[in-house]
């Protein structure tokens, strides 16, 4: 049996009959008509409960509806024959009146406010950024003067997660982009059977900027996010808190270890990013375009020069630096929940990637004024 | 009694929300004192004041004889290597084993060797009952256990006072009666002053020796006093509620 509310109007009281089976499984009796009816001159309203066979929340939250109506129209209201339980479970309800507090901002603000705050926001973001900078640095020279507070074992640790552990993808990935770029250049040179530049061209395009992009962007993903995670984590479970209580600075104990490893095994890794990158590009070039090892090795060593490489380490170092601190950051910055912690996490990787495209145009550009 | 730590006239917000205005107190040596109050009215943020983690809006903190707040960062690094604190969560460094955790402030400020930090480490873990844990991560032991080494590793250096948040939080009654227990033990042999943020009624009337109840409409202390003469002569209906259970 379906629930039912039935109406039935007097002089000076409206009476509200519930009846039937209420469950919340089921849509609610339409309860329009008794807002009109409210409306009407009663001084009173009586909710009788009489029929009721069933019922579960959606009758208690029909009856308080009506009863913030009621309120609405300033009309007094009592009950009648209410089912076992249900009135101790509005009384329960109405015991607590509703805190005034002020309106939350809902919906989409002006176009200006929306502007100013994001700009204002962006601003604040940039000084924060820059003060985290300052104390990274301030850590640094700390360490460098052997004032720094931090474990020995866990700059190891560190180095070996951003150096050794990272090679099986960096080797992966690299060989994969090396392999991509001769494919890709073989279909054009090919055309004037001119197959032997693969090498040049892979030699140059990786040594020179892909090697250390690729490596850069892993590393961003691999382990930039994880140390935003772990620090962020570290945050949530007051552990930061612990270490600046103690008169441990957070910046030497987390952020310096994290920064001189990943400073220190990017160019490593670039180096490396470039060697299987080249290999990558061998294999295409001995297995599908018929090249001797002979005459690949010749080839790209004739294109390799020093400069290249070197401008390859120069910006392997600085996504190094760029990565570790977007990381740092994240995590120290990161809020108290476990949704901050995947925030901080996502925000290390966007931003360290947007860092270092900002970062390769800027000395693209410096190398080139320069001629290197 | 000496005090060992004057808090006055303290105002502590977040941006233009205050969440406590001119709260005033003072904690004598020896003390186990409380700061009580419901949910929400900013017993944790007053720690947080009191160990240097906030800067608050306006007011003093003494902390044995030196200026803490206002005070130089100098002062209160100083200060806060005289204080241990045992965090609601444990707050353990999770990648160390529980002898890391407690030889971590032994390395940093003492000269001691290794075999002596060792020592050292043992009998802190002695005391809280957690001998043989010392190469248990903290992710292998128990709750009631974190907070055990928790309290090992902040009575590290024999702090003279130790901060509490929240200690019996997520513990069952035995292990958070066995915690009040080992807190008074520690007050009473290593003479150590205890501030324990709680809403724990057991604890607090068991073991507290004086205590403010903040109040979260007032956003101030309305009430000072040992929590059993708090009990017994309420000063207002919300303290009388709050200290039985609504009642």
């Amino acid at each position: 049996m379906m629930s039912t509310v039935q109406l039935i109007p007097a002089k000076k009281e409206l009476t509200v009959v519930f009846g039937g089976d209420w469950s919340i499984e089921t849509p609610f009796e339409n309860v329009s008509d008794f807002e009109t009816l409210a409306k009407s001159p009663f001084s009173a309203v009586v909710f009788s409960g009489e029929s009721v066979r069933r019922w579960d929340s959606s009758f208690v939250a029909t009856i308080l509806h009506f009863i913030t109506v009621c309120k609405k129209e300033k009309k007094s209201y009592r009950f009648e024959k209410m089912p076992d339980g249900a009135l101790p479970l509005i009384e329960l309800a109405l015991k607590v009146p509703p805190r005034d507090l002020p309106p939350r901002a809902n919906g989409r603000k002006p176009f200006l406010d929306a502007l100013g705050e994001t700009s204002l926001s962006f601003f604040a973001g940039c000084a924060d950024a820059f003060s985290f900078c300052r104390q990274a640095y301030a850590s640094l020279r700390r360490f460098l003067r052997g004032k720094a507070v931090l474990r020995k074992s866990d700059l190891w640790l560190a180095l070996q997660e951003a150096g050794a552990n990272a090679l099986p993808i960096v080797s992966l990935i690299c060989f994969m982009i090396g392999l991509i770029v001769a494919f890709v250049g073989s279909i054009q040179l090919k055309l004037f059977g001119a197959q032997i530049y693969v090498a040049s061209l892979v030699a140059i395009a990786v040594t020179r900027v892909m090697g250390a992009i690729m490596a850069g962007v892993i590393m961003s993903g691999r382990t930039g996010a994880s140390y935003a995670a772990t620090i962020g984590s570290m945050q949530v479970n007051e552990e930061v808190d612990a270490l600046e209580t103690m008169g441990i600075s957070p910046f030497d104990f987390l952020v310096t270890p994290r920064l001189l490893a990943l400073s220190l095994m990017m160019p490593f890794l670039t180096v490396y990013a470039d060697i299987t990158g080249i290999l990558g590009g061998a294999f295409v070039g001995i297995v599908m375009l018929d090249l001797s090892p002979e005459e690949y090795v010749r080839a790209t060593m004739n294109a390799l020069k020093m400069r290249h490489v070197l401008v390859g380490i120069a910006y392997g170092a600085s996504y190094g630096v760029i990565i570790a601190l977007c990381g740092c950051f994240q995590g120290i910055r990161c809020g108290r929940n476990a949704s901050a912690v995947g925030k901080a996490t996502t925000s290390a990787v966007v931003v360290s990637i947007v860092l270092m495209t900002v970062d390769t145009a800027v000395l693209t550009f410096l190398f080139n004024m320069f001629g290197v | 009694m000496t005090d060992f730590l004057t808090v006055s006239d303290m105002t502590v917000a977040y941006g233009d929300n205050v969440v406590m205005k001119d709260v005033s107190f003072s904690v004598h040596e020896g003390d186990i004192f409380i700061i009580m109050g419901a949910s929400g009215c900013g017993k944790s943020t007053l720690l947080s004041v009191l160990t240097g983690l906030k800067e608050p809006a306006k007011g003093t903190e003494v902390f044995n004889g030196t200026d803490f707040w206002p005070g130089t960062p100098e002062n209160r690094k100083n200060a806060m290597r005289q204080a241990g604190i045992l965090y609601q969560s444990g707050a353990l460094w999770t990648s160390m084993t529980l002898a890391e955790n407690i030889a971590l402030p032994l390395e940093q400020y003492t000269n001691l060797t290794a075999a002596e930090i060792r020592d050292i480490v043992a009998l802190k873990l002695d005391l809280v009952g957690l001998a043989g844990f010392q190469d248990f991560y903290p992710a292998e032991i128990s709750g009631g256990m974190k907070k055990r080494a928790g309290l090992a590793r902040a009575l590290a250096l024999d702090p003279k006072i130790v901060f509490f948040d929240e200690p019996s939080a997520g513990l069952d009654p035995v292990s958070s009666k066995n915690l009040d227990d080992l807190i008074v033990q520690i007050r009473d042999t290593l003479q150590t002053t205890i501030v324990m943020v709680t809403h724990e009624l057991p604890s607090l009337l068991g073991i507290g020796t004086n205590s403010i109840y903040l109040d979260v409409d007032t956003k101030s202390a309305i009430a000072h006093g040992a929590p059993r003469d708090l009990l017994k002569n309420p000063p207002n209906e919300k303290v009388r509620r709050f200290l039985n259970r609504g009642a």
